[in-house]
């Protein structure tokens, strides 16, 4: 990635400052606690939500299985119907292209849709290296730029943000990029979104290019798809004579008909919608209808890394609907800034480090970055198992071990600092090794709970620092299970869940 | 070796673990999920689709075939619109009651100008009750895509029953990939502040659906 986080603490120093802010976890507890029952009820209303899951599930392993065959197939149809696809290997190279696509049309500003892509490359800063103004229009990108903040959620990325705060970053900035916000712009959500509206549509209207990503690619048909809510997607697809997009290669689907499984888990899943307001599809280019001209630069930038990693990989089936966010009891606490990258919350956890490497302290401190509570993955519309994701990546951050970067194999070491850590993980490995150890074990520490501290002595004490000591139950699960079967033997412990 | 070959070299090189000699029918998927979600009548779809239309704050309206021109004029009139853009296949007796000025469209039509039209009426290509959702794939009583997205008055006619289907899976066999498709839920809306739904930002911030029967 591009953008790189120097200076950038890692994760628990920055959840730390984090949950110190009043303000930031109140908005971030009424935000995804809204949407979660949402989401739910979404869900809800299909019977075959699990059959959709295993499809969608399915359906992305196929590709990363044969990503090379999509690929490939996806750049003809492209190039059939009328499109330019350009492939890079990094962020730098997918910015040069785009800058160059830019100058060669001749114009000094852009339109951009929401991207997560562009935004993991740092698109916007390398355009403003060359000159080019990217104006985001998606109402919490523009707040985001506004603001002169990062953004802190995949799907609204000003969650951070209550209404109040919104309307005074518009009252003092909207000047500065174009029209200005309206004389006594109250913090109605509605007002909101008109003084939104007047700003960017002068924006739209004299547009030149389009820059956007994707959600999906089709592979088959060369067809790729834009799930959005407020028009501005459609402004950037439609009115600009050209139009580039920007989009990883994990996106591409094989088929036409794959699109009627994720048209169904993505919205209900994302915004617990039915259906998003709109959603566009365009094949190349259409005589006299959208751009005359469309670029598509396809975007490695670690993902082939993470491909090569057996466990990793499935956190390229990601569709960035972000519910995993929504649940996880970390991001609501800590915030989406603290995982320093594009992809907060557990999905950021497993994708940063491998998209990046661990070699910087704050990546290595994303994939403890979690409570394992497994909250994520039961939401995941495309069942990435999260959890098991993270425990494999810590042990690799511990104990190092064969890794894939920028194409290359190679060995990393164990990283600094982790020694206790390592010596935890160790302990554990042993004793799960040898159940007579673990049993003896678990039985002593049942016994001697009172007396555990809620702090670690000694070296232990920086990994406590930010974390409590979970409390050792008092009966172990397998004495429970050797006493009671379950339930079968009368334990009065009824319906475990 | 350029980017293209780098990067195909690397999807292959991190792939090496995958049996690929069959091609990809080696990592099935399972489609037991349903193709629509109940098995209702024709009529009952009709009517699920007007429920989650409206639920979605789209203005529905139900008439037969020989009510429509009365009652695009009604709604026009109703909203004060002055000028209405209509694409070039637009049944011309659709209009025919209307005392606006109708701009038929053309490809040298600017966003400009477009933006000071107050509305638009089109057909569509099909509708899916289950979503709520109208598709539009350019069709001649369609036209570009610009001209349902720039005006903030779209008035769009559903030809019931034929048009209407149950479920996003039978929406996506009788649309064709070549065309460019709009798939709209509703008017314009945005949940980025505090993840409250708003309807109305830069598109149509009033959509009015027409389930016309013969």
């Amino acid at each position: 990635m591009s953008v790189t986080d120097l200076g950038m603490p890692a994760f628990p120093a920055a959840a730390a400052r984090a949950t110190r802010d009043t303000r930031l976890r109140a908005n971030l507890r009424h935000a995804t606690h809204t949407i979660r029952d949402k989401r739910a009820r979404a869900v809800g209303e299909l019977a075959d939500w699990a059959e959709l899951r295993a499809a969608g599930r399915a359906i992305k392993d196929r590709t990363l299985r044969h990503l090379d065959h999509y690929l490939e197939r996806l750049e003809e149809a492209v190039t059939a119907a009328g499109g330019r696809v350009h492939w890079a290997a990094d962020a730098a190279e997918a910015n040069r292209i785009v800058t160059r696509l830019v100058r060669a049309t001749g114009e000094r500003e852009v339109v951009k849709v929401k991207s997560m892509a562009t935004q993991e490359i740092g698109l916007n800063e390398a355009l403003a290296e060359a000159g080019i103004s990217a104006y985001e229009t998606d109402l919490a990108e523009l707040i985001v730029q506004l603001g002169k903040d990062r953004p802190s959620h995949i799907l609204v990325p000003a969650i951070h943000r209550n209404r109040s705060e919104i309307r005074d970053i518009f009252r003092s900035e909207m000047g500065d990029w174009g029209r200005p916000a309206p004389e006594g712009l109250t913090d109605r959500p509605g007002d909101l979104a008109e003084a939104a509206r007047l700003h960017l549509r002068e924006k739209f209207l004299r547009a030149k290019v389009g820059i956007s990503g994707a959600n999906f690619m089709v592979a088959e048909t060369g067809t790729l798809v834009v799930v959005e809510s407020e028009g501005n997607g459609r402004m950037c697809l439609t009115l600009p004579e050209t139009l580039i997009s920007v989009v990883g290669i994990e996106k591409v689907v094989p088929t036409w008909q794959d699109l009627e499984v994720f048209l169904q888990l993505l919205p209900r899943s994302s915004t617990a919608e039915r259906m998003n307001p709109y959603t566009s599809m365009w094949t190349g280019t259409t005589d006299g209808d959208g751009p005359r001209t469309f670029h598509l630069v396809l975007l490695d930038n670690g993902r082939t890394d993470t491909l090569a990693d057996t466990v990793g990989r499935q956190a390229l089936r990601c569709i960035r609907c972000s519910a995993c966010l929504n649940v996880c009891p970390v991001y609501e606490r800590a915030g989406g800034h603290a995982y320093g990258s594009a992809y907060p919350g557990p999905i950021g956890a497993i994708l940063t480090p491998q998209l990046r490497g661990t070699a910087s302290e704050l990546d290595a401190s994303l994939p403890y970055a979690s409570s394992l509570c497994g909250a994520c993955y039961e939401v995941c519309p495309v069942a990435i198992d999260i959890p098991e994701v993270l425990v494999h990546l810590r042990e690799r951050v511990v104990e190092g071990g064969r890794v894939t970067r920028r194409g290359v194999r190679t060995v990393i070491r164990p990283a600094k600092g982790h020694a206790a850590e390592r010596a935890a993980m160790r302990a554990a490995a042993f004793a799960f090794d040898r159940p007579g150890v673990l049993r003896a074990g678990q039985r002593l520490a049942a016994r001697t709970r009172r007396l555990h501290p809620r702090r670690l002595p000694g070296p232990g004490r920086a990994w406590t620092d930010t974390r409590d000591l979970p409390p050792v139950e008092a009966e172990s699960f397998r004495d429970w299970w050797q006493r009671t079967r379950g339930g079968e033997r009368g334990s009065g412990q009824e319906g475990a869940k | 070796m350029s980017s293209r070959d780098v990067v195909l070299a690397r999807v292959r090189r991190a792939l090496a673990d995958v049996p690929r000699a069959a091609g990809p029918e080696e990592a099935p998927v399972p489609r037991d999920y349903l193709r629509a979600h109940g098995d209702e009548s024709a009529a009952d779809t009709v009517r699920l689709l007007a429920e989650n239309l409206a639920d979605y704050r789209a203005v529905v309206h139900d008439i037969h075939a020989a009510g429509l021109p009365a009652l695009l004029a009604h709604l026009l009139g109703e909203r004060g619109s002055r000028s209405v853009v209509v694409p070039a296949g637009l049944p011309a007796e659709w209009l025919a009651k209307c005392d606006v000025e109708v701009v038929p469209d053309a490809p040298e039509r600017t966003p400009g100008e477009l933006d000071a039209i107050d509305s638009v009426v089109t057909g569509c290509a099909v509708a899916i009750a289950e979503t709520g959702t109208i598709v539009l794939d350019a069709g001649p009583d369609q036209g570009r895509r610009r001209i349902t997205l720039v005006p903030d008055h779209h008035i769009c006619v559903v030809r019931v029953p034929e048009q209407v289907v149950a479920s996003v899976p039978q929406a996506l066999e009788r649309l064709s990939p070549r065309r460019p498709l709009t798939w709209i839920s509703g008017p314009s809306a945005t949940s980025d502040i505090e993840l409250d739904r708003v309807e109305g930002v830069h598109g149509p911030r009033t959509l009015e659906v027409v389930l016309m029967t013969p």
